[in-house]
């Protein structure tokens, strides 16, 4: 399932959901990205994240079917924010749902890391000199495409 | 043809969406951005490097020489930073 919404979730709230409904469920993969506080030497006061309605939630459940085509998952939710966060808050949640821990530890791997590059985000810091845009590192394009390379399981 | 714009190809262009009709020798992507240049400073300046920009049309990201109608919908914008 996917979400993306302005409000915060509860890492708990939504866990507790996922796998009451299931007992085939035998572990869950678990990513919770924060805002951090800096970038580089610099403090960051706040981020804000535009997205593209519609286009943005296309394609995460893209990356979710993906997902499911290369493990054999129970389930999966990935819940994005958008607006303005400060450090500290919740940006993403991924949950992947498995019988077994390597599945759900592997496509949790494999869903944030194409996040960074294939979901319609993008994200201005906002710091005390001013704001900047986000541009996306070459460790986080060489993490997504990696999984490109690897066969299909 | 509506036209969205995100992250700083927003930012300095000033504006997020606009609807626009093509003239006819406006045939692919690369054309409406070449185009989209000569409306202004914040555009000249948004697309002054043309291989920074990605763009989706009709929500499917396609390269440059991707052909546009006047019924697509077409977004412009820089490389995207989701997680």
């Amino acid at each position: 399932m996917i979400r993306v919404q302005k409000e915060d979730f509860d890492i708990g709230i939504e866990i507790s959901q996922l796998t009451a409904k299931n007992t085939e469920i035998g572990g869950l993969g678990i990513f919770v990205g924060l805002v951090r506080d800096h970038a580089g030497d610099e403090k960051i006061t706040s981020m804000t994240l535009e997205h593209y309605p519609g286009m943005t939630e296309k394609h995460l459940k893209r990356l979710e079917v993906e997902a499911r085509e290369r493990w054999p998952l129970q389930d999966v939710l990935i819940i994005h924010r958008h607006g303005k966060l400060v450090p500290g808050e919740r940006i993403v949640l991924v949950v992947t749902a498995s019988s077994h821990r390597e599945s759900s530890l592997e496509s949790c791997q494999f869903l944030i890391d194409r996040l960074k590059t294939k979901a319609p985000f993008w994200k201005l810091e906002n710091m005390e000199s001013g704001a900047k845009w986000v541009e996306p590192l070459e460790e986080d394009c060489a993490a997504s495409d990696r999984w490109l390379r690897m066969d299909k399981r | 043809m509506q036209i969205l714009y995100f992250g700083w190809v927003r930012s300095r262009i000033g504006h997020d969406t606009e609807t626009l009709q093509l003239p006819a020798n406006i045939e692919t992507v690369a054309d409406l951005i070449e185009w989209l240049k000569l409306r202004g400073k914040g555009y000249a300046y948004a697309f002054e490097d043309s291989g920074a920009i990605r763009a989706a049309v009709n929500h499917e990201i396609v390269p440059p020489d991707t052909l546009v109608r006047n019924e697509d919908e077409v977004a412009l914008f820089p490389p995207m930073t989701g997680g």
